[in-house]
């Protein structure tokens, strides 16, 4: 139940969207690109955001593809999580969506609003951080595209109307080692008290985090300090650790030295799994 | 007839197949009008104002009432304004009631109000209120109007004490050679029922005033809104549809007071208001948390000797329910043993925390959690293994309990009957072996359990009988369906005793105060007992009259006559008889003489010799019967992360005659769910303000789908005597054991004792920590 | 144009056209309900959270509180009134997979789609699909039960 009204548009193009969004604007009618909506109706009903327009952006065909094309998978950041999961054609990303939500969540959950969405854990965004991804992202000026780490640095990096379309991953990507885990305060639901999702590209191992901080990234010093060949795995880790490039999470989920021990120990066995392989 | 322990289905499975059970909400009307709540957001704060212009002007708003003018309520204290005065006194209380035409301009007036605040420093936890010079939650509980067994103490949070004195503590020390002391914790958590609270209410022009709320205590209601509000009891009529869980969480009466007084407030018109979710968990009552220190003494072969207790119950902003659950987990302060010597002090606490209803097992997995955990550390130290030191003390016939009852065969169950049973089970379902993973341990923990239920020593409980044309019968009973069948097994109940095909028993879903009698309150497991003994007062009542009519009709002696299969017929010679349909709407003779009428058969019950319990020893019989059982968890513990699975969990409960087999398994099944989902992942996190901060199901998660452990539950039958059936209680024993088990399973796989609640792999790494330290 | 406040919207409900007058603020569990007087799909936590009010669009399990009834337009949408004598309800039944049966519309409507969908579904995906929802009255191994029983016949 939402208390307050919107306006509710269903544009067709990118160009019918964005133009949609500037007049609304300039109406003070504070727009929003609505995708899947679970996370407008929820803040709404609430009273924790506000808006007289909402801008529905499934019907905008490029936003709904779902390509596996020559040199890129191509992902409408419309498709739902489960969407991208039944098709798999991104395994790393069906395996951290597949912990995201519940299953019937998913079924309405997009990509897009994932990793655009205020709820800070944005855990689809971490596939597409350690592959490199580029955002294909529309808006006033026109359609632009950028890497993953540009586009998404702690949150989505959008100017004013502007919104995510697709993301494009790089095939050779899709078939890398990779491992990701969730763990949560208790079992198996709930939000993550970390979740670490890891590739293994050309030998060197990537790693980006959700629930550790109160955003999700992925931490290239990180990672060299992993990578090197010096030192134990543990005396790694440590000063991988060290380069954790934000307060670590204090929160009703967990402490920061609980996080910190359970990153240690998820971390730990990702690795020792690939060093395993690699010696063997 | 064997209908009895059949299990038979319950009679409104078909509606709630199909979606057409209805509860509360689904109930509306055109033109109903709807009530939305304004609450607290701090925990302990001096109201400086309220500004309601802005919400004034939303179309359609018709009302917006503040506390100011009503009476105060609450049960056992009437400490409490349905709308904060002044003051509130935990996050998430009633300040504001706003109703509007509609359910969003409510909800957006509501938003519109502004509300100035200064906060007050908080009560966060029972042991700091208990401490001296500790900020006082109530100012003057002496102005306060109290029942006659609730003690408050002036100047200080003491809401209520209940004192146990059995036997000398000193000699029962004295006596001892081995000691072990035990303090527990755990905060408040909640119901979580997936039906939130919600009520209509609606004054019509005669004065008289209708309410349908999702409550286990329809009767309750139209007894409190009479004394607040200076109605006559007769003019309250009270519905109760189905209700979608309850847990003790719908015992308390409050929203009702709110669709009450925002009815009144628009001229009698139907007003609907309906809990959000974060209302559930915040604004209503929640289940109770507590702070332990327990002391046992036994010699040196493991014969309990003393035990000295303090509970400290954290009885929130408002008393309400909880001096009652502070006085049963007193009744109840040991496990189900022999102690000559007890000594208990069992506090309630003004906090600033959500204040408590009664939860499913009213106090009792709470101070078992304490009680068995302890039992655990004596073990330990005994060397001895727990579940032998449990067999060795366990109360038997002869014995007395804490409130000095003399134990006998019938009103305790068989304690070393379920050990017994435990232990086989166990053998039986132990998988000792945590595979090849050098990390993972495995371990069982167990724990003993019983309960009383202290109801009101006048509870009651009524049936009414009506039948059909077509010899079929209509029960009515006031006890509420709230999921655990009851009113299938009073219908099991009139089947077997009238010897008709239970499919002949047509069973009145809803409860309607002004045609249903009464049943005191949906609780404590006592439908059975108390709605079962009604039934079958009815029922004999019914037989009684349709003898007389057939006796006329025969030209037979009453006597001489028995029935079976919707016949009344002679005993010695079946064949001359008649149908029901042919005498239960009265009999008529070949020339059109009749006699009867419709047959109409009533019964009630009233607990028999209840007596208060007493002020300064606790002596008394404070409820007719103790069930008793016997549970056990295995977990899988990763000694790394400290995280950990439960595989299994058991539990052997002595219920009397099993009334409906799988109906009784459901419950003692669905009970353990919530009692390994409490002790294991369940409770506020509050801020130091006082503030809760996980007030959705988002973040306040109750256990889901395949994390459950494989359920086994046998049972024990030892008959109460006194109840229809010799059943006893079920709906609440599957609980009361799994946090202390759960608890001592962990325990003794991290290697470190657990003394907290929920348990959580963050609560077990840092126990270990500081245990390292 | 703004399809603004109070339009006309007609949905397929149950395999019935529906025209049904709404705010585009509208949930589709607030037109089921207090629209369409199909009661059948619960309000739990109006979050997403607990999965009362599950229904099914185009045979895909919804949560019909973070959905808007403007969303539906064009879907064909299944409240748990238009299951007729389905095996799934049938199972429920049979394995005392309910209780205060506040939870059932949801859990039957899941497990309904799973069955049709994935008839041979591994257990797995059947605690995946079923994690959705929340049951505060069984253990889950009743419902575990039922399930069992539904796709071990397909
Ligand atoms: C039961 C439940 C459990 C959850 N658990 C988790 C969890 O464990 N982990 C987790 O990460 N999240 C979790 N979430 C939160 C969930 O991530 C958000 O509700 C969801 O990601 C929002 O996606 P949406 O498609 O519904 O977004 P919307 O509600 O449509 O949008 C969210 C925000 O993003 C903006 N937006 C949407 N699409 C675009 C776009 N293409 N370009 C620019 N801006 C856009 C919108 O304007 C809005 O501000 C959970 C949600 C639910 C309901
Ligand atoms: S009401 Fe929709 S998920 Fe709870
Ligand atoms: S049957 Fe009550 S919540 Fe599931």
């Amino acid at each position: 139940m939402i208390p307050v009204d919107f306006d509710y548009y269903k544009p067709e193009s990118i160009e019918e969207a964005a133009r949609l969004h500037e007049q609304l604007d300039r109406q003070k009618m504070l727009p929003l690109y609505y995708s899947g909506g679970t996370e407008i109706i929820t803040l709404l009903r609430l009273d924790l955001i506000q808006t007289k327009a909402v801008i529905d952006i499934k019907a905008i065909h490029e936003c709904r593809e779902h390509i596996l094309g020559e040199d890129y998978l191509v992902l409408g950041s419309s498709l739902t999580l489960t969407q991208i999961e039944e098709r798999n054609a991104f395994p790393l990303l069906t395996s951290v969506s597949k912990e995201i939500a519940d299953h019937t969540a998913r079924n309405k959950i997009t990509l897009g609003g994932n990793i655009c969405g205020e709820i800070f854990y944005r855990e689809a965004v971490l596939p597409l951080l350690l592959t490199d991804s580029l955002f294909v992202i529309g808006g006033p000026q026109g359609v632009k595209i950028l890497p993953a780490h540009e586009a998404f640095q702690q949150t989505m990096q959008l100017g004013r109307g502007e919104f995510l379309i697709q993301t494009l991953t790089r095939k050779d990507f899709l078939g890398m080692p990779y491992m990701s885990v969730k763990i949560r305060q208790q079992w198996e639901t709930g939000y993550p008290l970390v979740t670490i999702a890891a590739l293994k590209a050309k030998g060197e191992i990537r790693a980006a985090f959700s629930g550790l901080c109160s955003f999700p990234f992925r931490s290239k010093r990180m990672e060299d300090e992993l990578n090197r060949k010096d030192g134990t795995l543990d005396v790694r880790m440590d000063r991988a650790l060290r380069h954790i490039p934000a307060p670590v999470l204090n929160d009703i989920e967990g402490s920061a030295e609980y996080r910190l021990f359970v990153l240690k120990n998820t971390l730990t066995d990702i690795l020792t799994v690939w060093e395993v392989e690699q010696n063997a | 007839m064997n209908i009895i322990g059949k299990s038979v289905i319950r009679k409104e499975a078909p509606d709630k197949v199909t979606g057409k059970a209805r509860y509360t909400d689904d109930f509306s009307s055109a033109g109903i009008y709807h009530a939305r709540l304004v609450t607290s957001p701090f925990a302990h704060a001096l109201i400086k104002s309220i500004d309601t212009r802005e919400a004034e002007k939303v179309s359609g708003v018709r009302a917006i009432l503040t506390g100011e003018g009503l009476p105060l309520t609450g049960e056992e204290i009437t400490d409490r304004p349905p709308l904060a005065q002044g003051k509130v006194r935990h996050h998430g209380e009633a300040v504001c009631l706003v109703v509007a035409e509609k359910l969003d301009k409510a909800a957006l007036a509501a938003s519109l109000i502004k509300v100035d605040y200064e906060p007050l420093s908080a009560v966060n936890s029972p042991s700091q209120a208990y401490q001296a010079g500790a900020p006082l939650v109530h100012e003057h509980v002496e102005h306060y109007k109290r029942g006659q067994n609730v003690y408050p103490e002036p100047g200080t949070n003491i809401a209520h004490k209940t004192k146990i004195r059995k036997g000398d503590l000193s000699r029962g020390i004295g006596e001892s050679a081995v000691f072990v002391e035990g303090r527990y914790s755990f905060g408040p958590s909640d119901h979580a029922a997936i039906e939130t609270r919600s009520c209509t209410a609606e004054i019509r022009a005669d004065g008289d005033v209708l309410i349908t709320s999702s409550s286990q205590a329809p009767f309750m209601i139209k007894k409190l809104i009479g004394s607040y509000f200076d109605i006559e009891a007769g003019k309250i009529i009270v519905k109760t549809p189905l209700v979608g869980g309850a847990y003790g969480g719908k015992a308390s009466v409050q929203w009702e007071f709110l669709a009450f007084i925002a009815s009144r407030a628009v001229g009698g018109k139907r007003v609907k208001l309906r809990y959000m979710r974060e209302e559930d968990i915040l604004t209503a009552p929640c289940h109770i948390g507590l702070d332990a220190t327990i002391r046992l003494g036994c010699t040196s072969e493991g014969i309990l000797k003393s035990a000295e207790i303090l509970y400290l119950f954290d009885g929130g902003a408002y008393a309400d329910k909880s001096p009652d659950l502070c006085r049963a987990g007193a009744v109840d302060c040991t496990g189900p043993y022999h102690i000559e010597h007890i000594w208990c002090d069992s506090y309630c606490l003004y906090t600033n925390h959500p204040y408590p209803a009664p939860f499913r097992g009213f106090a009792h997995s709470e101070v078992l959690f304490a009680f068995e955990r302890t039992m655990d550390l004596l073990a330990k130290k005994l060397g001895m293994d727990p579940l032998e030191l449990r067999f060795k003390n366990a109360i038997l016939p002869g014995h007395t309990t804490p409130t000095q009852v003399l134990v006998n065969k019938s009103n305790v169950g068989d304690v070393r009957g379920c050990i017994q049973r435990l232990k086989d089970i166990m053998e039986e379902e132990w998988e000792p072996n945590a595979g090849h993973d050098p990390r993972k341990v495995r371990a069982a923990g167990i724990a003993c359990v019983w309960k009383n239920s202290t109801i009101d020593t006048n509870a009651s409980s009524g049936v009414i009988l009506t039948f059909n044309p077509d010899g079929s019968v209509n029960l009515m009973s006031g006890v509420v369906e709230i999921g655990t069948g009851t009113k299938t097994i009073l219908a099991q109940m009139l089947a077997e005793k009238l010897r008709l095909p239970v499919e002949m028993i047509h069973v009145k879903m809803t409860v309607d105060t002004q045609t249903t009698p009464e049943h005191w309150k949906t609780v404590a497991s006592r439908g059975t007992l108390m709605g079962g003994r009604a039934v079958m007062a009815a029922a004999e009542d019914a037989i009684r009259q349709i003898k007389e009519i057939a006796s006329c009709a025969l030209r037979v002696r009453e006597e001489d006559l028995d029935i079976d299969s919707g016949r009344v017929f002679v005993k010695a010679e079946p064949e001359i008889g008649l149908s029901f349909k042919e005498v239960v709407y009265g009999y008529t003779y070949p020339n059109g003489n009749a006699i009867g009428g419709q047959i109409i058969g009533r019964g009630s019950y009233i607990l028999r010799n209840m007596t208060n319990i007493d002020k300064e020893t606790g002596a008394g019989r404070p409820g007719p019967e103790w069930a008793v059982g016997a549970q056990a968890v295995q977990v899988e513990f990763d000694t790394r992360d400290c995280t950990y699975r439960i595989l299994k969990a058991i539990s052997v409960v002595d219920i009397g005659r099993v009334l409906n087999e799988r109906a009784a398994r459901g419950q003692v099944m669905g009970a353990m769910s919530m009692g390994l989902s409490f002790a294991g992942r369940e409770t506020f996190y509050f801020d130091e303000m006082g503030r809760v901060l996980n007030f959705q199901l988002r973040t306040y998660r109750p256990i889901r789908y395949g994390e459950q452990p494989k359920y086994v539950v046998e049972f024990v039958n030892t008959p109460h005597v006194e109840a229809p059936f010799g059943a006893r209680g079920a709906g609440e024993h599957g609980l009361l054991g799994m946090p202390a088990a759960l608890a001592n399973a962990l325990s003794i796989a991290a290697g470190v004792e657990m003394i907290h609640l929920p348990l959580i792999p963050e609560l077990i790494w840092r126990t270990l920590q500081e245990g390292k330290r | 144009m703004p399809e603004t406040n109070k339009k006309v919207l007609i949905l397929s409900v149950n395999d019935e056209d529906k025209d049904i007058v709404f705010r585009p603020a509208d949930t589709l569990l607030g037109v089921l309900r207090g629209k369409l007087g199909l009661t059948g799909a619960k309000p739990g936590c109006l979050n997403g959270d607990c999965g009362a009010c599950t229904v099914l669009v185009d045979g895909i399990p919804m949560k019909s509180c973070i959905m808007l009834a403007i969303e539906a337009e064009g879907h064909k949408v299944t409240t748990i009134e238009g299951l007729i004598n389905t095996k799934t309800q049938a199972s429920f039944i049979k394995h005392f997979a309910f209780q205060c049966g506040y939870c059932t519309p949801g859990f039957i409507m899941v497990c309904h789609s799973l069955a049709e969908k994935q008839p041979h579904a591994d257990k797995a995906v059947i605690k995946e699909w079923m994690q959705s929802n929340i049951c505060r009255c069984t253990s889950y191994q009743e419902i575990e039960e039922a399930v069992a029983s539904i796709l071990a016949e397909e």
